[in-house]
């Protein structure tokens, strides 16, 4: 049964829209996108494909977004059946490397516009050598705290810059009772690690060093570095609403942009829908630091990126549109629309949208990093992103401690992983 | 006796003609079913034992099964399923179906009042579609939008208000119970059928021997509908096995807490189609969805040939 109804569902979602491109004109070359991105369909229907279509008459293209959850295998599936359109949305690191190993995605190096990227910019779209790019990187995504102004000002509190004051904050926040404190919930598990894990952690592990110690070896999850970021989240605890546990994703968005909380453990990429949603100031600030005066480390996540399918149908007008998107025309227009979603385009783009230059204006004092769980380590099985997931959401609750956290993620890599000597 | 009604050749057999229709009318439905029913199955036994090996389909035999039950990470969550899986089995055993007959009983009382209305009522649930039911449940149960903390409050029972649905130790309890409330429908109506059935003669000459009230449904109404419960019992059985979607509606896929509401067909869907960062994988979903066939194929042959050829019937 499942089978049949995901068959439908993709029949629904892929042959339909195609089909009804087809009618438009049949001379047309007509080109989809598999995405994950369902949040921002109508900006691609808008905005960046008309800009596009109106810039190289004859191609039609179409925007087929599915669910983020359900976007790897299906896409997958798609590629191997031969029936995937001819731009594929990448994720970051090993998910995409993956299937350009398995020739599914075209090597991009002699693109035109492909210069336009730094390295840092293309690694997350690169062979381990860092020789061959196979997609054109679209957006990084920064994590941090976004903050009702208006809640700040009532109480008459400043923005916390280290973890001490962050937590008497928070508790000053919570005495008050006007407010939540925090609005996280953990039913969902993956705002416990992203949100949590990965916002506050770099500060721990000193941001790339740790990583890059982590994928040699020399580094365990089990280290104090490592630990850290899960003991700090086992504080929040009492700063999250009545109930987190089974509060979900959009529980505490909404809770947030009602005006009920005053802080939220935010990616950038929320930017967007809060201010569509919320009537009050927003202002945002990067994870404190333990100690006045350390370095700050952000995370600074390569996200979305965007590849050419090597058995698609239409590789030119394909190709055109990648050179498109690789273009600084593109970027600023994406960097608009969607602003939290930060190019990783060379030239400079001109953001409009104040909280995202907030964002992106930390990282001029802070060192950037990625992800820990996206490269190179995320590849094997049990995938360390799920299981920083389950034990960050465990910790929250309180049904793990720190230790038996990090010793559980660290089993699970070990199974696997090897580091090279 | 045979030997002489063949011999006799007036009334030798008549040739009858090959009676097409059968074949006819049986292909539609022989059709459909095989094509999505029996080949996908057979495809899914065959699929559990081969794996990918460099990029080749090979044909590996029972390895994938050996993987299932060795591999600590795989083994633990398997049995985790199946655990939950029992106990997701035990608690509609114990509430769905009791609840089920004793609604029954009181609404084959002949004097209740307004008993089409709750028949009715109480099988509506069953009609709904699952991702109506979970949604419901959902927003009802949550802490933050939810009615059941403010109508707890109401009675003075806020203390005993939990996120439920977000502790480990509750969360496969509330689950259960949504299911429970929604299908508790279908054991009451079939029941409701065979208590109908039972012939008045039967409950009047109980009644004549003294056997009246409480006594009465256990010593004539009960042994009466025993087949009933048999079947329900096996429906139950079948259907919380082959159970996925009310979990996934209302737990996700990753059926949390840490894994406390994963039953074999969450496992089954994240093993096989794969979830966010982990990529599906085809031979070892096909593998646990093999292990599932033969638990259902168990449980029901258990009931098939034991079970239900022990089972007194009694003839009106």
């Amino acid at each position: 049964m499942t089978r049949m109804l995901k068959g439908l569902m993709l029949a629904t979602t892929v042959l339909v829209p195609a089909a009804l491109a087809g009618v438009a004109n049949a001379a047309d070359t007509a080109l989809t996108i598999e995405s994950w991105r369902n949040d921002d369909l109508s900006i691609w229907q808008e905005k960046l494909i008309p800009a596009f279509e109106a810039k190289n008459p004859g191609i039609k293209v179409t925007f087929a977004p599915m669910a983020p959850t359900e976007y790897n295998s299906a896409v997958n599936a798609k590629l191997e059946a031969g029936t995937a359109g001819d731009l594929i949305t990448c994720r970051p690191f090993d998910l995409s490397l993956a299937m350009f190993e398995k020739g599914q995605l075209a090597a991009l190096n002699d693109l035109d516009g492909i210069k336009n990227f730094s390295d840092t910019a293309k690694s997350a779209w690169s062979t381990d050598d860092g020789k061959t790019t196979f997609c054109v990187p679209m957006a990084s995504v920064i994590h941090g705290f976004i903050y009702n102004k208006k809640a700040f000002e009532e109480l008459k509190v400043a923005v916390p810059k280290t973890e001490d004051e962050f937590f008497a904050l928070l508790e000053k926040i919570k005495t008050d009772g006007n407010y939540i404190p925090l609005a996280m919930g953990t039913k969902d598990q993956w705002e416990a690690a992203t949100m949590g894990y990965y916002n506050i952690g770099p500060n721990d592990w000193k941001g790339e060093e740790g990583r890059k110690a982590l994928i040699a070896g020399t580094q365990k999850l089990t280290d104090a570095d490592w630990i850290e970021p899960y003991k700090t989240l086992a504080k929040w605890k009492p700063y999250l609403g009545d109930g987190f546990e089974a509060q979900t994703y959009p529980d505490s968005q909404n809770l947030f942009t009602l005006g009920r909380a005053a802080i939220y453990p935010a990616g950038s990429w929320e930017i967007a829908p809060f201010k569509a949603q919320a009537d009050f100031e927003m202002g945002a600030f990067p994870p404190p630091v333990k100690k006045a005066g350390d370095t700050c480390y952000i995370s600074d996540h390569n996200d979305i990126g965007i590849g050419l399918n090597a058995k698609g149908k239409n590789p030119e007008a394909a190709k055109k549109f990648l050179a498109w998107v690789a273009s600084p025309e593109f970027a600023t227009l994406y960097a608009n629309s969607l602003p939290g979603f930060f190019s990783l385009n060379s030239t400079a783009v001109k953001m409009e949208d104040p909280l995202a230059q907030e964002f992106v204006s930390w990282r001029q004092n802070c060192k950037p990093t990625i992800r820990p769980s996206a490269a190179i380590v995320g590849r094997g099985k049990p995938n360390l992103d799920l299981e920083m997931w389950r034990v960050s959401a465990n910790v929250i609750n309180g049904t793990q401690t720190p230790e038996q956290a990090a010793e559980e993620t660290q089993k699970g890599l070990e199974s696997w992983y090897k580091p090279a000597k | 006796m045979s030997d002489i009604d063949t011999a006799d050749p007036a009334i030798a057999p008549i040739k009858r003609p090959t009676r097409w229709h059968i074949a006819v009318f049986l292909a539609p439905a022989v059709l459909v079913y095989t094509a999505i029913m029996i080949l996908p199955l057979i495809e899914t036994l065959r699929l559990s034992l081969y794996n990918l090996v460099d990029g080749q389909t090979v044909f590996v035999g029972l390895s994938n099964f050996a993987t299932l039950f060795s591999d600590p990470r795989l083994s633990a969550s398997f049995w985790n399923a199946l655990g939950n899986n029992l106990i997701f089995f035990v608690i509609h055993m114990l509430v769905q179906n009791p609840v089920g007959i004793a609604l029954a009983a009181m609404l084959s009382v002949p004097k209740l009042r307004f008993a089409t209305f709750y028949r009715t009522a109480i099988f509506v649930p069953t009609l709904l579609s699952f991702v109506i039911v979970g949604f419901i449940w959902k927003l009802i149960l949550s802490p933050i939008w939810g009615i059941a903390p403010s109508l707890m409050d109401l009675v003075g029972l806020k203390w005993a208000f939990a996120p439920w649905l977000g502790k480990p130790d509750s969360a496969l309890i509330t689950v259960s119970l949504i299911s429970v409330w929604q299908y508790v429908g279908i054991p009451m109506m079939l029941i409701y059928a065979a208590l109908l059935n039972i012939p008045e003669e039967v409950l009047e000459a109980a009644e004549c021997d003294g056997i009246t009230g409480w006594s009465q449904f256990w010593k004539i109404k009960l042994p009466l509908i025993l087949p009933s419960i048999g079947i329900i019992s096996i429906l139950t059985f079948v259907g919380n096995f082959n159970a996925f979607d009310l979990i996934y509606t209302v737990q996700g896929a990753l059926a949390g807490p840490d894994g406390s509401t994963d039953i074999l067909g969450t496992l089954l869907y994240r093993t096989f189609f794969g979830f966010q960062n982990q990529m599906g994988d085809r031979s070892m979903g096909a593998t646990i969805a093999t292990v599932m066939f033969l638990i259902i194929l168990a449980g029901v042959s258990l009931y098939l040939f034991v079970i239900q050829r022990r089972m007194r019937r009694y003839q009106f």
